[in-house]
């Protein structure tokens, strides 16, 4: 289902040495027409969610239109189309992140939801008292949330791995604190906040040593780096496709299959069982155990389409370009003597966006302000209380990068701050 | 910049950012509360001095954006001396126009029809409204610990 804007470039790619404009893949998607008051878009809010590409639009107006039926029950025509498309898409899924079973793949509705399900199913049945959970200070707080409940519930110590002043995870007591009574270790592999790229791969590693069981919050790293979750050895990584050009209320878990094949579902319903009568049901077999009820099927069609957008591009290429954006962006807002810059300042360490603060107007005015140059940037503790906090502040402002931003969108933010100044006085 | 912004951070508005009322520290405190706002994390602290069923003094800290410091401030300004059903009242007037309802108003809102310009920001409301859902809310608090007091000691 290419679309030609997808075509577009996909040629783009081959004819042009680096193969890669913004300018080109802006094209493609149609918000960027859009005025925000009354100025062009310069959308620098991809961590919260990106824009979606033409290619993923049509293709939910084309199901809805052409296709829709339910999965997975109807014998008919459109039944079977819908099935074999919604069913491609976990293919393309299971390939992206490395080359995984199709079954280990299991649909859900965010990176929230799938990681709940791992807390409430594997957590409840194996963590206990007495036992450790170990996860670290950068956590958003879906990461976070549902192991301190867990825990709560539980008895078991939650414990965290912390950072340093400069934004990367602290690693010195690593081997205390994932000790050998650690069942769990769940981390993310890139911060919604600062950026940082963590080494999940180490700690994975000695993680497995002390017979703990890992789960990566992939929510920012899958969109933005090259995965092979098989090389890096998790046991669940955890995914939105929101963050990567597809339709929100989509997610995706997913988890080694003999890890998966020993867990009870949480949701019970329709799809899930193999077999019901009045007083008995059994388990379909993976990965529809996981999968009660009727899905985001027009979604998970069109996040087919968003994959084949993103391979066409080339991970790695995305990484280049995005490392060159916050490059460019941190080497510009070091010049501004206002501006703090929460995180890493080397590049190759980090990725996602860059959180900042002027010393004197807070993140929301900032926010307000520069919307009103048609500037989005996030304003808020992004979903990381605890976090923020560390850094002795209630609010940061972020302004996160994608394939379509370029590197007039961060000369215009830079402009932005220095009028915001003006605008309020401070200068 | 452009009108709607103006029209937000207006002078007074701005000027209560700058050098907000009711800093300091209060000797006696009746009535005391922390509120904070789910959206950003901004943070603030109110206590009240009483004197009978009056405001003697007032204690407002906010940590958080313009609108959140200068609506507090404005807070602490209006309500010195009236009673706690004035305050109550202002409150609501407060939350009406926030939501751009235009009701009849009686009352001499002063500096505080500055926060007029945050109805065109509908997600800066919260922000606005802060400092005085948390008074409110102290002060409910402390009319039902006074009902429960009553009907125990009936």
């Amino acid at each position: 289902m290419k679309s030609t804007e997808q075509l577009a470039v996909t040629k783009n790619i081959s004819g042009n040495g680096n193969g890669f404009d913004p300018e080109v893949i802006r094209r493609d998607f149609p918000i960027f027409k859009r005025k925000i008051n009354g100025r062009r878009l310069i959308y620098l809010d991809s961590a919260a969610t990106t824009q979606k590409p033409n290619a993923v639009i049509d293709v939910i107006d084309r199901y809805y239109k052409f296709q829709n039926a339910n999965v997975h029950r109807g014998l008919h025509t459109l039944a079977e189309e819908a099935t074999t498309a919604f069913e491609a898409t976990r293919d393309k899924v299971a390939k992206f992140i490395g080359g995984v079973k199709r079954e280990e793949i299991i649909y859900t509705r965010n990176a929230t939801e799938a990681i709940n399900l791992v807390a409430q199913s594997w957590g409840q049945a194996n963590i206990k008292k007495g036992d450790r959970i170990v996860i670290t200070q950068m956590e958003h707080h879906a990461n976070l949330v549902p192991w301190i409940v867990l825990s709560r519930k539980t008895g078991a110590e939650l414990v965290y791995i912390p950072i340093t002043p400069d934004g990367f995870l602290d690693l010195k007591d690593i081997g205390k604190i994932i000790s050998a009574n650690t069942k769990m270790v769940a981390l993310t592999q890139m911060s919604n906040v600062l950026g940082t790229i963590n080494p999940v791969e180490d700690i994975i590693d000695l993680a497995h040593k002390r017979g703990a069981v890992t789960l990566v919050d992939g929510a920012q790293s899958v969109p933005h780096l090259p995965i092979d979750v098989r090389a890096m050895d998790a046991d669940f990584l955890a995914f939105s496709a929101h963050k990567m050009l597809g339709p929100t209320g989509l997610g995706f878990l997913y988890g080694k299959e003999e890890i998966l094949n020993n867990m009870e579902p949480v949701v019970f319903g329709g799809e899930m069982i193999s077999e019901v009568k009045f007083d008995y049901a059994d388990w379909n077999a993976l990965p529809y155990k996981f999968e009660a009820g009727t899905p985001h099927i027009a979604g998970a069609i069109a996040f087919g389409s968003a994959l084949d957008y993103l391979n066409a591009l080339g991970m790695e290429n995305i990484r280049n370009h995005e490392k060159g954006l916050i490059a460019y962006a941190l080497e510009k807002m070091k010049e501004l003597d206002f501006i703090k810059i929460y995180g890493p300042l080397d590049s190759e360490r980090r990725g996602g966006g860059v959180s900042f603060n002027d010393k004197d107007i807070h993140p929301h005015d900032l926010a307000t302000f520069l919307d009103m140059m048609g500037i989005a940037v996030r304003a808020g503790h992004h979903c990381a209380q605890p976090l923020t906090r560390l850094f002795g502040v209630n609010a940061t402002t972020r302004a996160s990068f994608y394939i379509y931003n370029t590197i007039n969108d961060i000369d215009a933010l830079i402009t932005g701050l220095k009028e915001a100044r003006r605008y309020f006085k401070y200068e | 910049m452009s009108e709607p912004l103006d029209d937000l951070y207006r002078d007074i508005l701005m000027e209560h950012f700058r050098y907000p009322r009711g800093r300091n520290k209060l000797e006696h405190v009746h009535l005391h509360n922390e509120g904070q706002n789910p959206v950003c994390g901004d943070e603030i602290e109110i206590a009240l001095e009483l004197e009978g069923e009056k405001v003697k003094d007032i204690y407002v800290s906010c940590m958080g954006c313009a609108i959140s410091v200068a609506s507090g401030s404005m807070l602490a300004e209006i309500i010195k001396g009236k009673s706690l059903e004035e305050v109550k009242k202002i409150a609501e007037v407060i939350k009406s126009m926030l939501k751009g309802k235009e009701s009849r108003n009686e009352l001499e809102l002063g500096d505080l029809e500055a926060l007029k310009g945050v109805r065109k920001f509908p997600v800066r409301i919260k922000c606005a409204l802060l400092s005085w859902t948390t008074l409110i809310d102290a002060i409910l608090a402390k009319e039902a610990s006074k009902k429960a007091q009553i009907s125990s000691s009936e």
